[in-house]
């Protein structure tokens, strides 16, 4: 049985809160505009109910602790199919009793949920490091990103933490939403098609503060003069910096 | 008037010998100016030798009145010579980290006048940081071997990490390449620091607003292989450091020949000792980590390290009676001490058995080196050997069946380290 939602976590949620419900199970999740779905599967269009989501939430969280709770919302963000499938047998045991299920690494669906959060934690790591931000003339400090999972989410914190005191946006090129950052709060922002399109090519949509080219030249001299030659190392360098981020990286450009 | 992109270029190539990159360990929150500070480090990018970029490590001049035989920046060596100004270091610094690329400042420097007056300009750009410009990002400041201890424990209030290099591991080394210096001024600053840091943690207890002090704490380095010291003793010292300084890091950097004017060191064109290097890592980590004693990794009867093998592995060969281990039923500290598991799959292991008995298809998919373990694990189904194998027959298969693996393992374990 397919259970198909909106796509938001809330929706997530709502599944598992119908799949106990109607005791449907095993079900497989998934979003309104997944073409996967088999032709004659049996289907069943699940509607997001906030307060659905927040009893499911609530009883998560009473049973596995925030934090675990949490690990959740995460897996949920790497949009991975098999993820949202082992999340969902998770659940399950959780609230069938066995709060300690996510220490049966014996068991492959919860070894797979350890491993995509694993995988998540680490490109939302690599996010924070890898974002390079351009400063444009009215003093916007901006990024663009394309990330394999949704960690826009998870990184906002640290962002705002950091930059407390400058106005910032991180553009998603991928999944086409951004964070922007006015130096009070941070919003989620959804650009127009011609205003991404300028973001992609910024140098000739936005004014860029005259210094800017000057910093960027600098940092690519430094990244240069910094390496030691005879222990030069491209398998280990590719390992920690591979090719899919480099277009965005100012010294790898 | 050198322009700022050839200063940057000279006092960059001149600072990247010290390996340290590390932007960890600080607890520095930003209260209402830019910047904190991130417990776990984040490196921003990777040189292409595969080594951490984490901070903008320059030196404020490579003017230097000692002549280091060891060291790119010595008076007699023929090379450029640059200075920052206070003012471009904070501007570099800024506008790097506005911009992402970078968690902080690693600030060295040659010694020009005297260690005085270097340690007080360096104090006055980590000031106008922190003053000026409300900086709260990382800050890692070595000190000036001989600067006085009014300018140290000032800078202590400013900075994250400080450091201060052994240089060579023994006093016998460093007197063979830098007659001028002595491991005492080392030493010396590193204990009023440790002394410091003590002090000021004990005043925080009783009064709430006590400045941090050094909060990243300390580290130094040894250079590797210039001179003839070898893996016991480099490892002894290291020991004696982090336990009479409580030092967060010691480092041990390869040497890279930089000329052949000494006839005493490596000559340019011979390797830097990288195996070497990453093996004396792993025993470092082994004995932070993994509950090793050091007598047990190396001892009078065992100076070097394995090159071929890493110094679990070695100790493992070495110590069959230890083995097998069951992991059904092993205490955690038992676990990890299995070549080819780590301390959290070791971790995973134990929360795992709770649910039932460990088969080896289970062991195989929870990301421990298998191949490796499998001679020193017992699991529910381990075949039975009958006699079991001589540790030099399991040598030799470990590194026949993974010649090219081991190999590659050699520089992953690098990128954990670093
Ligand atoms: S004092 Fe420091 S900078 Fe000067 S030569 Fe010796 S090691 Fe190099």
């Amino acid at each position: 049985m397919y259970y198909l939602f909106d796509g938001t976590y809330l929706g997530f949620l709502c599944c598992v809160f119908e799949s106990f419900e109607r005791k449907e199970f095993p079900i497989t999740p998934l979003v309104h505009t997944d073409y996967q779905i088999a032709l004659f599967a049996e289907t069943r269009t699940i509607v997001t109910d906030n307060r659905k989501a927040l009893r499911v939430q609530k009883g998560l969280q009473k049973r596995v602790g925030n934090v675990e709770a949490m690990d959740f919302y995460r897996a949920f963000l790497s949009e991975d199919r098999k993820a949202w499938l082992a999340s969902f047998f998770i659940l399950h045991q959780i609230f069938n009793g066995r709060a300690d299920i996510r220490q049966h690494y014996g068991n492959d669906q919860v070894l797979y949920f350890s491993q995509i959060l694993k995988k998540v934690s680490r490109e939302r790591h690599r996010m924070k490091a890898f974002i390079r931000f351009s400063k444009s003339s009215d003093g916007l400090y901006f990024a663009l990103v394309e990330p394999d999972f949704n960690v826009l989410p998870l990184i906002s914190d640290f962002f705002r933490k950091r930059y407390a005191d400058m106005p910032w946006l991180i553009y998603d090129m991928k999944r086409k939403y951004g964070l922007l950052s006015d130096m009070r709060q941070v919003g989620e922002v959804h650009l127009s098609l011609k205003e991404v399109q300028g973001a992609a090519a910024p140098s000739i949509a936005i004014a860029l503060d005259e210094r800017d080219e000057l910093f960027q030249h600098l940092w690519k001299h430094y990244y240069t003069s910094t390496n030691i030659e005879a222990r030069k190392n491209m398998k280990l360098h590719l390992q920690h910096v591979p090719r899919r981020y480099w277009k965005y990286l100012v010294e790898k450009k | 008037m050198l322009r700022i992109e050839e200063k940057l270029k000279i006092l960059a190539d001149a600072a990247k010998y010290d390996v340290s990159c590390s932007s960890s360990g600080s607890t520095r929150k930003n209260k209402g100016g830019v910047g904190d500070a991130s417990a776990s480090g984040i490196c921003h990018t990777y040189t292409e030798d595969g080594r951490c970029v984490s901070l903008l490590k320059i030196l404020l001049t490579n003017h230097c009145i000692y002549d280091c035989a060891f060291c790119v920046s010595r008076k007699s060596n023929d090379v450029k010579r640059a200075a920052f100004t206070v003012e471009e270091v904070v501007d570099l610094t800024m506008n790097f980290y506005r911009r992402n690329y970078i968690e902080g400042l690693f600030l060295s420097s040659g010694i020009f006048k005297d260690a005085d007056f270097t340690m007080e300009r360096m104090l006055r750009i980590v000031k106008k940081l922190r003053q000026e410009e409300r900086y709260n990002g990382y800050i890692h400041l070595k000190t000036i071997p001989g600067a006085s201890e009014e300018l140290i424990k000032e800078a202590g209030l400013y900075v994250d990490r400080m450091s201060i290099n052994l240089e060579l591991p023994t006093e016998a080394g460093l007197k063979l390449v830098a007659p001028e210096k002595d491991h005492e001024s080392v030493k010396k600053p590193l204990a009023f620091v440790k002394d410091q840091i003590a002090s000021f943690k004990e005043e925080k207890k009783l009064i709430k607003h006590t400045p941090i002090f050094v909060p990243a704490g300390q580290s130094t380095q040894m250079v590797i292989g210039a001179t003839p010291e070898n893996d016991f003793e480099i490892m002894q010292v290291a020991h004696d450091f982090y336990k009479n300084y409580k030092l967060k890091r010691v480092y041990y950097s390869g040497y890279i020949p930089i000329n052949n004017s000494n006839s005493l060191l490596p000559q340019i064109g011979s390797a830097p000792p990288l195996v070497r290097e990453n093996r004396l890592y792993q025993t470092d980590w082994l004995l932070r980590f993994y509950g090793f004693q050091l007598d047990e990794i190396l001892n009078p009867q065992h100076i070097h390290l394995d090159l071929d093998i890493d110094p679990k592995l070695s100790w493992a060969l070495r110590n069959p009676h230890f083995f097998p281990v069951d992991v059904n039923t092993a205490d955690f500290n038992a676990i990890i001490r299995i070549p080819g598991i780590g301390r959290q799959s070791a971790l995973k292991i134990v929360q795992a058995r709770k649910f039932g008995r460990l088969h080896i298809y289970q062991l195989q998919k929870m990301g421990i080196a298998y191949n490796r373990a499998k001679y020193f694990l017992q699991c529910v189904d381990t075949p039975f050997i009958l006699g079991s194998p001589s540790m030099e027959h399991v040598r030799h298969a470990i590194l026949s069946a993974g010649t090219r693996h081991n190999q590659r393992k050699v520089v992953a374990g690098q990128l954990t380290l670093f």
